[in-house]
């Protein structure tokens, strides 16, 4: 046992006891432990919103991408900014709806203004396929962190088991007020953690930001621009589009929306998010510090860099520390995403297909869907070996694809029907999960046309489809139901 | 639309749209290659007319007042 895995278990041990101590004198009733009654205001909701962001993938993944791929790792730093602006019109409108009809999930919404729990279902079901690469990803970067700390003398494997069971614990016992407590905590030293370490490690290296990225681009020429095929301008701008509309459909994103006091604690926040994000630039000068530093990590090992990088350059107290900022980026995130897939198939999808269960046999359920939840992601998490950055842009891809729906369903008129909603995200998810498995893209498909198209995100794709798709069920249902009144044709269209 | 609700397409046109013009490394500009730092000022763009939507916005600035 060496000083950095002392630090990163007391810190484990500090922030399990801090979870446990948050939800001390509150009833942990299903809208305390899922939306803290309904009581953040801005700190907290900043921190949430902040705290599911900066996860294990900032650390590790952004540093990693800077490391092999380069240039396009600022997508990143473009689709959380901009995301924050739209988040100025799309929440306020979300959150009034949710208070006013004491909504607890984001399959909630979809139910209640479609007036439709079959689509609720749906929902449900693709945000919690949604969540299992994103939990996989945090778990990843636990076992990273903790075995890497340990200086190999714990398997990742070992490292996963452990931070699995810290954060499932964590999870049954103080929902949403843990994830709030120890997002401060978190946020305060990986702040100070980043900031140190993308200063010093240039400085200490090269003599400076500058000269690090000249020494790159010597030993690199076009490493820090955008390539002009594969991950080029026209893949920045279409990810960067794709994955913004994304950003607040993940169910645990959407669901903390729902914990603020008012609606102008969005408002606020969208000036102080953007700015907040400039923490990944520090990010990435580690990433491409560590290229010349400590070169040829291949694939997947691209997330190892930070680490690598860390081990060579500081004593192993400060690697206890880089490692404790780690774990907590992985905790915080980690819990959101178990309650919230909880949550969802204990609510939205159970209490539909058993309507008379209590309140408190629901709540108990999803509590007990939490160690399930695990044990499926640590199963993938042990057997995989994609990169931080695909899993992600894998569940973006997925949780996308509920964006028209949403949009669209934002008047109090909705655009579309609930048929057509159904149809537009299944549509568009099946698109998703086509391309995944095939490994299609519009390149394979269309050989002969220019980088421009070939390049883009192929969820621009699956988003058409799904559009498409919407509006003309929507259409033709509506057509349907209205031009012909009588009760035998409507009996015949399924009553989703 | 109103005219502050414009406003929140400047960051998407500046972020996305201008990467084009802008894919190169030199010159550097503190510190960083040229389309990085053009990335991160538009970030920071990104906050200062955030900050101009709130203020311009009545909605934001009644709830304000309430508390």
């Amino acid at each position: 046992m060496n000083s950095a895995l002392i630090i990163i278990f007391a810190v484990l041990l500090l922030a399990i006891y801090s979870g446990i101590r948050a939800q001390k004198g509150k009833d942990m009733n299903m809208e305390q432990w899922t939306v803290g009654g309904r009581g953040f205001g801005s700190i907290f909701i900043f921190l949430l919103v902040a705290g599911e962001i900066y996860t294990t993938f900032t650390f590790l993944g952004g540093s990693g991408w800077a490391y092999s791929k380069g240039a396009p790792s600022y997508y990143v730093l473009s689709y959380i900014a901009l995301a924050y602006v739209i988040s100025y019109w799309l929440l306020p409108p979300i959150w009034r709806y949710a208070k006013q009809h004491r909504l607890v999930s984001q399959s909630d919404f979809f139910v209640s203004k479609y007036n439709s729990p079959i689509l609720g279902i749906l929902v449900a079901a693709v945000g919690v396929i949604a969540i299992i690469p994103y939990l996989i990803l945090q778990f990843k970067g636990l076992g990273i962190i903790v075995s890497e700390a340990s200086y190999g003398s714990i398997s990742p494997a070992v490292a996963v088991w452990i931070g699995v069971i810290g954060v499932t614990i964590y999870v049954m016992i103080s929902g949403i007020h843990g994830s709030a407590w120890t997002a401060a905590i978190k946020d305060i030293l990986i702040f100070f953690v980043v900031v140190f370490m993308g200063l010093y490690l240039p400085f200490h290296y090269y003599g400076g930001i500058q000269p690090m990225f000249e020494a790159v681009d010597a030993a690199n020429p076009g490493f820090l621009t955008f390539p002009d095929e594969g991950l080029s301008v026209s893949w920045y701008i279409s990810t960067v589009l794709v994955t913004v509309f994304g950003f607040y459909m993940w169910p645990h994103t959407f669901g903390s929306v729902y914990s603020a006091k008012n609606e102008n604690v969005f408002r606020k926040n969208t000036v102080m998010l953007p700015l907040y994000t400039i923490m990944l630039l520090f990010v990435f000068f580690v990433g491409f510090t560590a290229i010349l530093q400590v070169p040829g990590l291949k694939g997947a090992d691209g997330d190892l860099s930070l680490l690598r990088l860390s081990l060579k350059t500081f004593d192993p107290w400060i690697v206890g520390i880089i490692g404790a900022a780690g774990l907590l980026t992985a905790l915080v995130p980690g819990s959101m995403l178990l309650m919230t897939a909880a949550t969802l198939l204990a609510k939205n999808v159970y209490k539909v297909m058993a309507p008379d269960a209590s309140e408190v046999r629901i709540a108990k359920i999803a509590k007990l869907l939490v160690p399930v939840l695990s044990l499926i992601s640590l199963y993938f998490t042990l057997s995989g070996g994609d990169t931080l950055v695909t899993l992600l842009l894998m569940g973006y891809s997925l949780v996308t694809q509920l964006f028209p729906a949403l949009l669209f369903s934002l008047r109090r008129q909705p655009w579309i029907n609930k048929y057509g909603a159904f149809a537009g995200i299944t549509a568009g998810v099946l698109t998703v999960a086509y391309v995944t498995i095939s490994k299609v893209t519009i390149a394979t498909m269309f050989p002969s046309w220019p980088a421009v198209i070939k390049d883009l995100n192929i969820g621009v794709v699956a988003l058409l489809i799904n559009i498409i798709v919407m509006f003309g069920v929507t259409l033709v249902t509506r057509a349907m139901l209205t031009t012909s009144r009588q009760p035998a044709n409507t009996e015949g269209t399924p009553t989703i | 639309m109103k005219a502050r609700d414009w406003l929140g397409v400047l960051p998407f046109v500046g972020m996305l749209g201008g990467v084009p013009f802008v894919n190169r490394v030199e010159p550097y500009v503190l510190g960083m290659p040229f389309v990085l730092f053009w990335i991160v000022l538009w970030v920071v763009l990104t906050s200062v007319i955030m900050a101009v939507v709130n203020r311009l916005d009545p909605a934001a600035r009644e709830e304000e007042h309430n508390g």
